[in-house]
């Protein structure tokens, strides 16, 4: 035998000290993670990470008009600022890492295309109020946009403006309200009727544009209780705001009714169109009766959530409401595009304005990658999956957990209630944390408000079905654990996440919003 | 099709789980009439390659900023924003995540919200600020309708140097909330008019600076005069930069601040999106719309970061929210607090000064152009001229040649009269080149 | 002190009604975070809205279970809202009203019966 090299590292981890040792760190440091500090506790007070020419004036032509007291901001070299980013994203969950089976959220995967087109100079670095002439591609654009929407949902018009689902709502809301002053009604037409289950975001929107809201009542099978409606409905009620898919994941099987008994009593019917990922490409919301529905764009066609926005949430409009679309709006003239920035230049009725300039170009772009790379048939296939999804999550974990409605089938999510922990002293919150010690980014909670402790579950079409085997597999051993009594797993979760649970009655009876210099501090601001 | 994971064996296989037939089953509470039999009409499945063409054949129609001698303004300006900022915000843990909703797995999102309402708090000279809004035109329209709610008044006043777009989309809001609006009269000096139309009724009053005419003002006495009758100062700012070299809102008085914070990190991208910037004082807290980030601990003690005061918001207090407002404008937030933390304060005030060095030459170049007449006295980056043609025009003659010369007045406002009115804005990224070339091509155009 | 069915309680001393909400409604709520106590001078009818309590999750209305004006506000509440759950019937009242109608009382539950009807629920 040859000389060998005999001088290496350990291979098994026995001699390791065992796990019950838990020396803090200095760092604080977590595996890679690390605490991060904020970029005001460093040493960034008069650091740049930009190199910029020497200004040829100190600006004294503005006299008084200048800033001269210290503003408070931190400067961090490119290296730190790299660092500090990328170590605070190492903290985050997100779709790219696994399931993020947010109920309402549609956190579907975000193709990186969609970011390379919005990103082609020819849309990014474009004015929006250069001249129309200069910019025929991004007009052609939002026409092509318009075009897609309208056919997928049946609907005559599109409000491309509104920045995010809850503005497509005002707007929405405000074109029935322009359409019920054109008939000389709004003053009788004060109310608007709204599902107990709704989002938040639909009586707040009816109270913003001034309606008062009542609520309709729901059935024991989660369904909008249509001899309540019915009851409700009169020459009082400007429109019904129904969504579908509603939020209990089930569609709305008498949307045909209530669409005819709205429009019968003269009212309008807002649909919610959250929950359109569920149908696209095998209903027209237009083929139900629909006035008006926003489309999150950031659902259903996939622009990314970044956090929190930034969204998009056109509105598509029936016949009867298009007229009283806010400007801007794209005209193709047969001889190149031309955008209507004014509402009174063209259409008469139009209901004013809702934000400066077009709305989300940046969002319509990566919207519209999306729609042209499923093609009409890809999107149907994506409505299909994505019930096909939640309904196999429904069917594998039914039998341990507690579905709200268990009966039929269920659209693109599954909701459960929580009387399956009845008795184990663990709360939907309890479990929900505990499913960030498997991996898992918690489905949705506690919403809708009408199932108790509810868990709602929507898994997307872009979930392989190994990935939801996985997902089903944790889920199954987390409810069995619950069901066996390991109540300590539950309670003290997550115990593996960046951080542990969060104190929020602390964070809210006395809020600390921005950092503040600490008293002796030597901090420039 | 690429995005979609599931094969045919997949699903036959789920379907059998389920108990389900067929995919049809699943959509059996559907009203036979309302399903669709076959995809709509529509193209089919493309490949990455044919979207990208089809894409980019559009995108090629547009002349862009970075490739032509560039003026334009008006509320969007054209900022160089350090490569860091995009490589950053397109990590998939900030790109493609959630509303911070748990904050044990989302402390990277609310650490940085929190850094960025510490940020805009600071730029502003105000004490809090929120997580953003979508723009400056909707910040602006939640700053009157908090307004109304904090003074229980219901009337706006509304300089007329405030940016058109601004004042048409708090007006189509507030008016449906059956707020009054009294809008003055546009003129680059607008500010001086407000004070005279402050009554014991007025809500609050709306001044912007530097103004759409790119004047910039002292307002303190504007606040003073608001505060004096009960009434709140709404300062709108639309270009972030300048607060880098002009005194802040909050120096002067204001008592909230709706700003567009799309110079600092974001691209123009014809419009958006683009990022409500919000600001205020800590006694009105309560009444603002947005979301909060707010410093806790967690179990072990530990500092660390949530979303809060959500009861002023939707999902809560439902039809008594404060705003309807659910998603704001996260990943441009980052964006602007990773540009933001790149500049520093140092960096900051130097790219203001540049701005403000490159708007001055521009003016100079022009001014001595025959019948140009410079109307802005005291500007940021940012300054309209009067020409001896109409605006439109002559904006419309130069694009034929390449230059994109700036924003008419009249095409915000063609009713204002001001057809004659140019806004013209300069930036860093402006050329000395580009300017001699503007000018000359001007110059050509009014005397032809 | 007497009861609503809305869960607020009153305590009449001469014309003067100290209102606050029960110590169910405060453990119900969990941890109290803000409240929104009415301002002085301001009159309401039996049923209106006054105050808001808030806790992290959720807001509520406060009802006033009499008619009359505000009189006073407790001021205390807004730097310690904790308060509310630390002494819901006692330090943690909202406000005294100056009742218009001592009869408005009469409808009241009292402690009995409110707890009477707290097992109800």
């Amino acid at each position: 035998m040859s000389t060998m090299n005999t001088v290496g590292r350990p291979t098994t981890p026995n001699t390791l000290p065992d796990n019950d040792y838990k020396h803090p760190t200095l760092t604080g440091g977590r595996g890679l993670l690390q605490d991060e500090a904020l970029i005001f506790e460093g040493e960034g007070w008069g650091k740049t990470g930009v190199d910029l020419p020497t200004p040829k004036t100190d600006g004294s032509d503005l006299g008084d008009l200048v800033r001269r007291d210290p503003i408070g901001l931190p400067g961090l070299s490119e290296p730190e600022a790299m660092r500090h980013y990328v170590r605070l994203s190492q903290k985050n969950h997100a779709i790219d890492l696994a399931i993020y089976p947010l109920g309402s959220c549609t956190m579907k995967h975000n193709p990186r295309l969609n970011e390379k087109m919005a990103r082609l100079a020819g849309f990014s670095d474009i004015h929006p109020l250069q001249p129309q002439s200069t910019v025929q591609g991004a007009l052609e654009l939002m026409d092509t946009l318009s075009h897609w929407l309208t056919t997928l949902t049946g609907m005559p018009a599109v409000a491309l403006s509104p920045k995010a689902g809850a503005h497509g709502e005002l707007c929405g809301l405000m074109a029935i309200r322009a359409a019920h002053e054109a008939k000389g009604e709004h003053e009788q037409r004060r109310k608007v009727l709204v599902p107990t289950s709704a989002h938040g975001t639909n009586p707040a929107t009816a109270a913003f544009v001034g309606y008062s809201v009542v609520e309709v009542a729901q059935t024991d099978d989660g369904r909008v209780d249509v001899a309540d409606l019915a009851s409700k409905l009169g020459p009082d009620v400007a429109a019904i705001m129904v969504t579908n898919p509603n939020t209990c994941g089930l569609f709305e099987r008498d949307i045909m009714e209530i669409s005819r008994l709205t429009h019968e009593a003269g009212a309008y019917f807002y649909c919610d169109g959250a929950n359109f990922n569920a149908i696209v490409g095998r209903v027209r919301p237009g083929d139900l009766g629909v006035d008006a529905m926003h489309i999150n764009l950031h659902k259903t066609f996939s622009t990314p959530h970044g956090g929190g926005g930034p969204g998009a949430g056109p509105v598509v409009l029936s016949e009867a409401l298009a007229p009283f679309a806010p400007a801007p709006w794209v005209v193709n003239t047969g001889d190149g595009y031309k955008l209507v920035e004014r509402e009174e230049d063209e259409a008469e009725q139009a209901f004013g304005r809702l934000c400066a300039f077009q709305g989300q170009m940046g969002m319509y772009v990566r919207a519209l990658s999306y729609m042209m790379s499923h093609g009409s048939d890809g999107l149907r296939q994506v409505a299909e999956d994505a019930v096909l999804n939640a309904n196999y999550i429904k069917a594998r974990l039914e039998d341990l957990m507690s579905p709200a409605f268990p009966d039929g089938p269920c659209m693109h999510e599954a909701l459960f209630d929580d009387e399956w922990l009845k008795g184990t002293d663990i709360t939907t919150l309890d479990f929900a944390k505990a499913m960030i010690d498997e991996g898992f980014h918690p489905m949705t909670m506690y919403f809708p408000l009408v199932v108790h402790g509810a868990m709602l579950i929507e898994p997307t079409e872009t979930e392989s079905k190994a990935e939801l085997d996985r997902f089903i597999h944790a889920m199954r051993l987390l409810a069995q654990a619950a069901k066996d009594g390991d109540v300590e797993r539950f309670k003290g979760a997550p115990f593996h996440a960046p951080m542990r649970r969060l104190d929020e009655t602390r964070a809210a009876r006395s809020p600390k919003l921005r950092w503040v210099k600490p008293e002796g501090s030597n901090h420039a601001a | 099709m690429r995005y979609l994971p599931l094969t045919a064996d997949d699903r036959e296989a789920m379907l059998a789980a389920i108990g389900a037939k067929s995919i049809d089953d699943l959509f059996v509470d559907v009203p036979e009439s309302a399903r669709l039999s076959a995809p709509v009409d529509l193209p089919r499945v493309a490949g990455e390659l044919e979207v990208e063409r089809a894409l980019s054949a559009m995108a090629a129609k547009n002349a862009t900023a970075g490739s032509v001698p560039f003026f334009c303004g008006a509320g969007a300006y054209k900022h160089h924003v350090p490569a860091t900022v995009d490589h950053v915000i397109q990590r998939s843990e900030f790109l493609t995540s959630y509303t911070p909703y748990q904050p044990e797995i989302a402390q990277g999102t609310l650490q940085y919200l929190y850094e960025f309402q510490t940020q805009v708090a600071n730029l502003t000279g105000m004490p809090v600020a929120n997580a953003s809004l979508y723009d400056g035109s909707t910040a602006m329209a939640e700053g009157v309708l908090m307004a109304t709610r904090v003074t229980r008044r219901n009337k706006a006043v509304i300089s007329g140097g405030v940016h058109p777009h601004y004042v048409r989309a708090t007006e189509t809001v507030v008016h449906a909330m059956g707020v009054e609006t009294q809008v003055l009269a546009p003129a680059v000096d607008a500010e001086a008019d407000v004070i005279a139309q402050i009554g014991p009724d007025t809500a609050c009053v709306v001044v912007q600076t530097p103004n759409v005419f790119g004047t910039a003002t002292d307002v303190t006495k504007i606040a003073e005069a608001a505060q004096a009758h009960g009434a709140l100062l709404i300062v709108v700012v639309t270009e972030a930069v300048s607060m880098g070299l002009l005194k802040s809102p909050g120096e002067m008085g204001a008592d909230i601040v709706a700003g567009e914070g799309q110079s600092i990190g974001n691209a123009l991208n014809y419009g958006g999106p683009y990022i409500g910037l919000f600001a205020t004082r800590e006694k009105l807290l309560r009444q603002t719309p947005g979301r909060y980030c707010g410093e806790t601990v967690d179990s072990d003690g530990r500092r660390g970061f949530v979303l809060t005061l959500s009861t002023r918001e939707q999902h809560i207090r439902r039809d008594k929210a404060t705003s309807n407002i659910c998603t704001n404008s996260g990943l441009c937030c980052l964006a602007f607090t990773i540009h933001m933390s790149l500049l520093g304060e140092t960096g900051l005030r130097q790219l203001a000064l540049l701005n403000h060095e490159k708007a001055l030459a521009t003016r100079d170049a022009l001014a001595a152009i025959d019948g140009v007449e410079v109307l802005t006295p005291r500007f940021f980056n940012e300054f309209a001229i009067k020409l001896p043609k109409n605006a439109t025009d002559v904006v419309e003659q130069l694009a034929a040649q390449g230059i994109l010369a700036g924003v008419p007045y009249s095409r915000l406002a063609p009713e204002a009269g001001l057809d004659d009115v140019l806004l013209v804005a300069a930036t860093e990224t402006t050329l000395d080149a580009d300017i001699k070339i503007l000018a000359g091509a001007l110059a050509k155009v009014l005397a032809a | 002190m007497k009861f609503t069915t809305d869960h607020e309680w009153v305590s009449l001393d001469g014309d003067i009604a100290t209102v606050g909400i029960s110590a169910h409604a405060a453990e119900a709520l969990g941890d109290v975070v803000f409240v929104e106590t009415p301002q002085v001078g301001k009159t309401f009818a039996k049923g209106d809205s006054f105050a808001v309590v808030e806790s992290v999750k959720a807001a509520s209305d406060v009802y006033a279970p009499v008619s009359g004006e505000v009189v006073e506000a407790n001021e205390a509440l807004a730097d310690a809202p904790e308060t509310v759950n630390a002494s819901p019937e006692g330090e943690g009242w909202f406000a005294k009203i100056k009742i218009s109608d001592a009869s408005q009382l009469d409808g009241l539950m009292d402690k009995a019966a409110y707890d009477a009807f707290l097992a109800t629920l």
